[in-house]
Parts: C-alpha cells; sequence; structure tokens
C-alpha cells in the first residue's frame, strides 16, 4: 500500500512573527524555517505503519520555493522513500494547493493522504478537507489515532466536546492532531541515508494548473497592544484589583 | 443575495457558536438564512429561528445527518449554495470540517476564522498564531467563510422565523460513524463563559486541577488548559486553549502554571483582563498579564477560592 505525506516548509514554531513595517508582508526573510509541526506527525505515522508492514511504499510531497527541498530532505530522513517538490515562488491559497495535490494524487493513486491538520504559518485548516472534497473521497480530520484495516481506515477524531471515531473507505484523506503520536529524532546514519533518496522536482509551471484565486491579503498589521500589567503581591491584592480597578468581579 | 449560516449544534442543543456567526453575517449581508441539518432537527430549527435577524431557517432531517459528518453536509450545502452568495459557519471543528469541502467544489478560496467584516469583500483574520491580523479582499463567486466566534456577540432571541424544509440530496461517498465520545459539562462553555480559568503543566496532576475546579465553582468560570496539561492527561482534549485547541476571549482569563508560549497567548490573547499565576517570574505569562501574582499555585489557588468565598458572603 503507498501513502502520500504532504509536508509544508513554514517558520519555525518558536519565531514570534510579526508584520512588515509598512504592512505589505511578514518579516521572515531570516526567520528559522522548519518542517510544519503537523506534518511531522503525520510522516511518523507513516512511517510507524511502514515498519508494522501494513505500507510499503511512502512518497512526501512539497509545494513550496527551492528551500523545500530541505523539509523534503528531512521527510526521507524519517523514512520516506522518495520526495517530490513542486516548486514554486508563490504563496499559494490552500485552494490552490489542493488543485496541485489532486493532480499528484491522481498520478500517484495512493490507498491514503496523510496531512497535518493545519499549517502554523497561514493557521487555514482547509487544505487536507480540499483534497478529499476534489477527489471524491471521504475525510477524517483532526486524527489523535488510527488503524488501517483492509477497505477501510478506523480515524479518531479530536472534535469539540470529546472525540469521535469514523471508518473512512480507501482511499481516504486523513489530516493529523497534535496527540496522534510523538515524532522520533532524526539519527545521523538517517540523515546519510536521506541523501541517497529520489527527490524529484517539477516546476509549478509545468504542471498546467492554475493556482489564481480571487482572494487575497492586502495588508498585514500588528494585533492591538495590551497595556503593560502590574505585578500583585498577594492574593487579597488581587481579588482587590479585579473587583475595583479592573471591576470583572 | 443572501448569506447562508450553516449551524453547529449536539444535544439537541444550538451551539452559541452560531448565534455569533449570526451576528458576523448580518455585518455581511441584510438576509441571512441558517440551515439546520440533523437527525431529529426541529427544536434546533426551533432555537435557530427565534434569533434576531434570522430571515429564514432551512432545515433538512435525515439520518445521513444525524452526526453531521462532513461529506453529507457539504453535499447538502452544495444543493442550495446556488441562492446565495456567501455561507458562514462557527470555526468550531464541525465548521472547520465542512466548509473547505465546499470551497473546494466551487474552487474558490476560503477564509478561515475571521475576526472582523470591514466591508462587502474585505475581512480580517489572524495569521502566524495571532501575531500578524491579515487585512483579507475577497472577489470570490462564492465567499465561504468561517468565523472566530468569540470576536462576534451573540445574536438575541426574540423573533420567530419562517422554517423550511430542504430535500436530502444522495451523498456519493461517505465516513461511517462508528463512535463518540462527548463529556457534557455543568459548567458554561470554553468559548462563550465571562471567565476562565486555565491550567498548565505546573498543575501537575489531574488531582491539581481540582484545585481549579473550586475556584471555577466561584466565579462560574469554564476550566481551560494547555497543551502541556492536555498531553499529560491531567484533562480532556478539548479543554485546550490556543492555535491548535480553542479561542476565548473572557472578560477574565486566569492563567495558573502555563508559561505562556506564543501557541498559547494565540487562543486567550482577546480576553478583556488576564491574570497570571506562575512561580517563575520571568516567564512570558507572568511578564504579558495585566495582572501577575508570583506565587506557588497549590498555596495561591486555596486562598484565592477562601477569597473568593468571603466576596459573595459579603
Ligand atoms: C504546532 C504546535 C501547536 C501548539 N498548540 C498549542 C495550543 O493550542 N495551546 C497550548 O497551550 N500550547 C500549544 N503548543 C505548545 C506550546 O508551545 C507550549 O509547549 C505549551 O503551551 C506549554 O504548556 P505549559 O505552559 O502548561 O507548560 P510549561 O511551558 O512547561 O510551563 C509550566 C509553567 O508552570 C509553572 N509552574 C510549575 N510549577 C508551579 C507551581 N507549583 N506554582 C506555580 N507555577 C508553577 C512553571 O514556572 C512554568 O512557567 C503547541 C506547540 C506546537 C509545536
Ligand atoms: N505548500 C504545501 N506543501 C505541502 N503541503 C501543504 C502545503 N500547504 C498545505 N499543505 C498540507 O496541508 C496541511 C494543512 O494546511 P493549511 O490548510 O494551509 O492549514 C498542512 O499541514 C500540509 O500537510
Amino acid at each position: 500500500m503507498k501513502i502520500l505525506v504532504t509536508v509544508k516548509r513554514a517558520v519555525d514554531y518558536t519565531v514570534r512573527v510579526r508584520p512588515l513595517t509598512d504592512g505589505s508582508g511578514v518579516d521572515i526573510a531570516n526567520a528559522k524555517m522548519s518542517m510544519n509541526p503537523f506534518d511531522e506527525i503525520a510522516l511518523e505515522q507513516a512511517v510507524q505503519l511502514k515498519e508494522a508492514g501494513v505500507a510499503d511504499e511512502i512518497v512526501a510531497v512539497s509545494i513550496g520555493n527551492s528551500g523545500s527541498q530541505d523539509v523534503l530532505r528531512s521527510a526521507l530522513a524519517f523514512g520516506a522513500d522518495r520526495a517530490l517538490l513542486v516548486q514554486t515562488d508563490a504563496v499559494l491559497e490552500p485552494v490552490a494547493v489542493s488543485r496541485i495535490l489532486a493532480k499528484i494524487t491522481a498520478d500517484e493513486a495512493p490507498q491514503l493522504v496523510l496531512m497535518g491538520k493545519q499549517a502554523i504559518d497561514d493557521d487555514a485548516s482547509q487544505t487536507p478537507q480540499m483534497l478529499a472534497a476534489r477527489m471524491g473521497w471521504a475525510q477524517g480530520t483532526f486524527a489523535c489515532g488510527l488503524t488501517m484495516g483492509d477497505a477501510e481506515v478506523t480515524v479518531v477524531r479530536e472534535v469539540d466536546g470529546g472525540t469521535q471515531t469514523l471508518a473512512l473507505p480507501l482511499p481516504a484523506v486523513v489530516s493529523v492532531d497534535l496527540r496522534l503520536n510523538e515524532p522520533r529524532y532524526l539519527k545521523l546514519p538517517d540523515i546519510m541515508k536521506a541523501k541517497r533518496k529520489p527527490l524529484e522536482v517539477q516546476p509549478l509551471e509545468e504542471m498546467g494548473v492554475d493556482v489564481g484565486t480571487k482572494t487575497r491579503i492586502t495588508h498585514y498589521a500588528e494585533p492591538p497592544e495590551r497595556k503593560p500589567g502590574v505585578r500583585v503581591q498577594s492574593v487579597s491584592e488581587l481579588i482587590d484589583r479585579l473587583v475595583n480597578e479592573a471591576k470583572v468581579l | 443575495m443572501a448569506v447562508l449560516v450553516v449551524a453547529d449544534h449536539s444535544g439537541g442543543t444550538l451551539a452559541d457558536g452560531t448565534a455569533r456567526t449570526i451576528t458576523a453575517a448580518l455585518e455581511l449581508d441584510a438576509t441571512v438564512d441558517v440551515l439546520v441539518a440533523g437527525e431529529h432537527a426541529q427544536s434546533v430549527a426551533e432555537q435557530a429561528a427565534a434569533l434576531n435577524g434570522v430571515n429564514r431557517v432551512r432545515i433538512c432531517e435525515d439520518a445521513a445527518y444525524a452526526h453531521q459528518l462532513a461529506e453529507p453536509m457539504a453535499t447538502l450545502i452544495l444543493s442550495i449554495i446556488d441562492e446565495y452568495s456567501a455561507v458562514m459557519a462557527p470555526g468550531s471543528t464541525q465548521g472547520r470540517d465542512v466548509l473547505p469541502r465546499v470551497a473546494a467544489v466551487l474552487d474558490v478560496a476560503q477564509l478561515s476564522e475571521i475576526t472582523r467584516v470591514i466591508d462587502k469583500n474585505t475581512f480580517e483574520r489572524p495569521i502566524y498564531a495571532g501575531n500578524v491580523m491579515a487585512t483579507v479582499a475577497c472577489d470570490e463567486s462564492t465567499q465561504v467563510i468561517t468565523v472566530r466566534t468569540t470576536a462576534f456577540e451573540p445574536a438575541a432571541s426574540g423573533q420567530s422565523a419562517l422554517i423550511e424544509a430542504v430535500p436530502a440530496p444522495e451523498t456519493p461517498v461517505a465516513a461511517r460513524f462508528v463512535e463518540e465520545s462527548v463529556v457534557r459539562s455543568e459548567r458554561p462553555e470554553l468559548g462563550s463563559a465571562k471567565v476562565v480559568i486555565s491550567g498548565g503543566r505546573g498543575v501537575g496532576s489531574a488531582e491539581g486541577f481540582k484545585l481549579l475546579e473550586k475556584v471555577a465553582d466561584e466565579l462560574n468560570a469554564a476550566i481551560g488548559a494547555s497543551r502541556a496539561a492536555v498531553d499529560a492527561g491531567y484533562v480532556p482534549n478539548d479543554y485546550q486553549v490556543g492555535q491548535t485547541g480553542k479561542a476565548v476571549a473572557p472578560d477574565l482569563y486566569i492563567a495558573v502554571g502555563i508559561s505562556g508560549a506564543i501557541q498559547h497567548w494565540a487562543g486567550m490573547k482577546d480576553s478583556k483582563v488576564v491574570v497570571a499565576i506562575n512561580r517563575d517570574e520571568d516567564c512570558p505569562m507572568i511578564q504579558t498579564a495585566d495582572y501577575a501574582l508570583v506565587a506557588d499555585l497549590f498555596d495561591a489557588l486555596p486562598e484565592l477560592e477562601e477569597g473568593l468565598a468571603q466576596l459573595k458572603a459579603q
């Protein structure tokens, strides 16, 4: 069984991103970049399925600029068998990414596509559901548990109020949440081995996919600033201030 | 044209997020219809019809919608979408699951978790864990939007709009529901509570959260948590506040034993007043809170409970 895993290169989660002062973009030219954390979890799940003998091939796919080769190399070090970069310098809306992924998914014909539930840069949480809809497949979003059967994959989902378990006919798309697993640390021998694994680069222009949308960001701003706070010395002072100053009690 | 709001409901109760989404929808267009789908959804439809500003409620009752799964829900929305210029849903796990399928079939970009309607084609939404607010121009043929519900007040109720049935279309491929484990709490909902008290890794155990519960009882507060507390199993996953959990914006947010990582701030930074209780005076939560108490939480929480009880008695 073949599994496709999508990996996005995003600003590292430890970086506090700021808008440029003229509001034309975000100040990330020199920021540390990493694999979107949720995509590491998706990869870890795929590798576990391969180790369990359920999957026999893992293909990692990324859409982004040449820097995305780094995250694909990490994906190969994790245990992906080969990688595909659709190279573009454009920043794409999730719907445009889903058009590209639909084409790749149709070509690769995997039984399962594993994706992160959310990219931590655009915080959209859309692409997996969009890919599932385009393929006409069922989806299991926000997965914190996954069991492969012969014709179905069973997914435990984190939902408001608790969890929900669904069985999806294969092929299917699953988007993963934080508590699905703990991604492994990459070991040096694996990183060395990854250098010899195939990484194909395909320019977006050669794919014949229109990535235009009628949606665009026109301005980037700081969120409203909070007033500096005060240090209280005791619980009674805290209560007093909440009653008399903040008037929230 | 009109805006369609997809109702979020469970256990026969319309979610508060729907009333807030209606407020956002009314800022976009004067005509707002609400779609209620479920197996037995009449009472939910009546709750939606009572919300001021609702033009009409469209109800679809069928076993296919018993759990409002994404595939049948998207197919149903698409069957009536031609009548609308925009479709909106709360940015709950439900809305986030369903709407992107609708957007993909329409082949339009979706806007996730808007915090402001600036005009008919311009919206505001947070990106990068809320560290940047993006102004987004959306000229799609149909606007597909989820709403950060804490950014909008709930529509009041008092009227009674028309309720009309919609036929259920066939859904080609769908997930099969197996089971769910939903805990219903006596406390107010996290997303709409006036006071939220959240615990982090510092609380140390599920037992430790009992101290928070006692304070929450005094304040009629909802209980939240950091990712670390959820991962450690102190509380269920749906308590998680943050970039990848729930967004809250109460009048008062009390963070106990939480260090204040970017991802946690993302979910509570719109709270009016933030209190931090932490023994590390250098942690970001203490640095940024409106009222910071540097103390051991195991001393501070019982004192707080007692002080609040005295306040109530006065
Ligand atoms: C992709 C991604 C998404 C994430 N999403 C979220 C999210 O949605 N929400 C979220 O919360 N986090 C999220 N995180 C995790 C986040 O980065 C932090 O790791 C997490 O918020 C830390 O939780 P904490 O503050 O409880 O734990 P810690 O950072 O370990 O802080 C514990 C605090 O407790 C204090 N403490 C300990 N004992 C006591 C005591 N006796 N009395 C008083 N204080 C005490 C310590 O001083 C410390 O400040 C995410 C991370 C990633 C990578
Ligand atoms: N440019 C991209 N390249 C590869 N995967 C992507 C890309 N954009 C989104 N994804 C996948 O879709 C998930 C959700 O992203 P989003 O819908 O942008 O929040 C991510 O976790 C990735 O797995």
